[in-house]
């Protein structure tokens, strides 16, 4: 007796499912920043270099789980979303985690401090591009609730919704980028310009978090126009 | 002539024999893909399905099953060139049972999409054809049944894409989903029944002498199903109001109660399945067996007007039941734990849209694949966005299998009707 009959074998995985463990993996690695920074501000490298570690860790988990997805989703598969839109969505979440990691890579390598005048508004700064994948991590989890209603009606303005948060969200780092860079810019002159240069490059990728986050929510939506 | 009157006794109780055989590899296999849909979607457990079927699939058979009999028994051979070699026909129908059997059996040990329906008609097309003459076959009426098998599944795939859209729009896409499915879930359960007992009533009474003598208007026919729709309806309305709001399941996924709802639906759907499978697939168990015992009764005349003795349709019934006890439940087990991307609201769409074409299909008599108009009805589904993901290459397989399974049932009956052959002159 085959274990299987060809009927049940007829019936896929669904993607959804490994897709939003991606996103939520993404999101956690992204989370460890906080711990990682808290520890470089107060000098404590010993603890940073043990956050980076988890964080480079959660890194590679994602990579992992972005190629189970891309693994699992033949040609043949019959997808009630195109199937590119979808390996769009996971190669996009797993930029999330990249960047993360190399914030927290750069930083523990250069050993790099953070201002002390800087210190309050640089942590408020990364909270919010860090609530920025957490809402991307809340958008992605209603694809089964969209599958539920097959991609239509009332469940996608809630997801719209929700994608249009993400947007906010984005807009308010941005915001916050500005104000930070305009103080560093006050203060650079008594700075070692190699720290400075660091510094800014820093705070750029820390909203590209941001930014990359909110690209998620772009590809869902681009998943939903049809 | 005097061949069938010598071995009388031994050619019925082998057309038993291999009958049952059948109506076992029927049982023990074949309905566990009419049944998986709801045991993947979690609305039966296994041991809820095996009664259901039991239960369906024997009312089934019994009550609706005479009319696709009937066709396997005398329309696919026009019995007129047999006339002068009625042994022909028994040996050709004891030849088919054997053959579509063994070839079922083997055909799931190694795991190949097969259909009962398609083995036994290659079988007796292939008998017939090879065995007595190319104009022994009633091609016209082969014609018809090979056009059913591609017609089966496109109309179920449109039932189930439709049916699916109508749950979208009246409940799932609704403000209130909770209050929509307590709503139209009870509309839908008496759609089910009432198709159900309509074509019971239509079609398949008045091939059971017992209900011969009923002769009921078509007026009556609905009313009748009306009520017992009705009745199927209230027991579902008591049923969906012991399911509660839950707030605190509906967190990671808000439809996790609506889905409750429909799982109440899906089981009255899984037992139209299950009638349904019953209804279509006894045939082709009992319909050689038919034959064979309307010659051997008759003493070899062919043709001879006589009904079909109730005793056939149950001991197909008979056999179905006890291949699902005997094995079954192990099928169903396993097609059932594979299907787990089937919730409830899509496993009802899908399973209601083929049961309606089989049961449509026993009616009009045409044998038809239960599992491809599975198959069919779960792609209308895919079709319609509801489905996570379908393996279009599996799917592919399926429906090539039925033009392997015709030459593979004619060449093995070819076989078993020379044997006997030799073996009785």
């Amino acid at each position: 007796m085959a274990a299987n009959s060809p009927f049940s074998r007829m019936f896929g995985r669904s993607p959804i499912g490994p897709i939003q463990e991606h996103i939520s993996k993404a999101h956690e690695c992204a989370e460890q920043l906080l711990p990682f920074i808290d520890a470089a501000m107060a000098g404590n490298w010993d603890e940073a270099k043990r956050m980076q570690g988890i964080i480079s860790a959660y890194e590679e988990e994602a990579d992992r789980l972005k190629k189970n997805v891309r693994l699992s989703l033949p040609k043949s598969l019959f997808l009630p979303v195109p199937r590119n839109d979808l390996l769009d969505i996971v190669t996009v979440q797993d930029k999330v985690a990249n960047r993360a990691k190399d914030i927290a890579g750069l930083m523990l390598g250069r050993q790099m401090m953070i201002p002390a005048p800087l210190q309050g508004a640089f942590r408020r700064y990364l909270e919010r591009s860090i609530e920025t994948s957490a809402q991307a991590v809340k958008a992605i989890h209603e694809l089964d609730e969209l599958l539920e209603t097959g991609f239509r009606g009332r469940e996608v303005n809630v997801v719209e919704s929700m994608i249009d948060e993400l947007d906010k969200i984005e807009g308010d780092t941005d915001d916050l980028q500005v104000a930070i860079r305009r103080a560093l810019f006050k203060m650079e002159q008594e700075l070692p310009p190699v720290d400075v240069m660091f510094l800014y490059r820093i705070i750029d990728w820390v909203g590209d978090l941001a930014d990359r986050a909110s690209r998620v929510g772009s590809r869902l939506q681009l998943l939903l126009a049809r | 002539m005097t061949i069938i009157a010598e071995h009388a006794t031994l050619l019925l109780a082998m057309a038993c024999v291999f009958g049952f055989f059948m109506a076992w590899g029927v049982g023990a296999n074949d309905v566990a893909n009419a049944m998986g849909t709801s045991v993947g979607s979690k609305a039966l457990t296994v041991k809820q399905a095996i009664v259901i079927a039991i239960i369906f699939e024997f009312a089934g058979a019994f009550l609706a099953g005479g009319e696709v009999t009937a066709t396997i028994r005398k329309g696919i051979i026009d019995p007129s060139l047999l006339t002068d070699t009625p042994e022909l026909l028994v040996y050709g129908m004891l030849a088919s049972l054997l053959s579509a059997g063994i070839w079922l059996l083997v055909a799931t040990h190694f795991g190949w999409p097969v259909s009962t329906t398609h083995s036994i008609v290659g079988a007796i097309v292939g008998f017939a054809a090879v065995g007595i003459s190319m104009e022994a076959v009633a091609w016209g009426k082969v014609g018809t049944i090979a056009a059913s098998w591609i017609v089966s599944p496109m109309l179920a795939g449109t039932i189930g894409y439709f049916v699916f859209m109508s749950v979208q729009k009246l409940v799932l896409n609704t403000k209130n989903p909770f209050d929509a499915a307590q709503r139209y879930v009870p509309m839908y359960i008496f759609l089910v029944a009432f198709l159900i007992s309509m074509v019971t009533l239509v079609k398949g009474l008045k091939h059971i002498a017992a209900f011969k003598a009923l002769q009921l208007s078509f007026l009556q026919d609905m009313m009748i199903s009306a009520g017992v729709a009705a009745v199927a309806t209230l027991i579902g309305i008591s049923m969906l109001r012991k399911i509660k709001l839950d707030p605190s399941e509906n967190v990671d996924f808000n439809f996790t109660s609506v889905e409750k709802l429909f799982g109440v639906l899906m089981m009255f759907t899984a037992c139209a399945m299950a009638f349904a499978h019953g209804s279509n697939d006894v045939a082709n168990a009992v319909g050689p067996l038919a034959a064979v015992s309307s010659v051997v009764a008759s003493g070899g005349v062919i043709g001879a007007k006589s009904a079909m003795p109730s005793w056939v349709l149950l001991l197909g019934g008979g056999g179905i039941v006890a291949g699902l006890v005997m094995y079954g439940h192990k099928v169903i087990a396993t097609v059932g734990t594979n299907i787990t991307e089937l919730t409830p609201s899509r496993g009802f769409a899908a399973t209601l849209a083929a049961a309606a074409t089989v049961v449509l299909a026993s009616g009009t008599g045409l044998p038809i694949s239960t599992t491809h108009t599975l198959v069919g009805a779960v792609l209308g589904v895919g079709i319609a966005r509801g489905i996570g993901a379908l393996n279009l290459r599996v799917i592919g397989t399926i429906f090539m299998s039925w033009v392997v399974t015709l030459p593979a049932g004619a060449g093995l009956a070819i076989l078993f009707f020379f044997t006997f052959k030799g073996m009785f002159s």
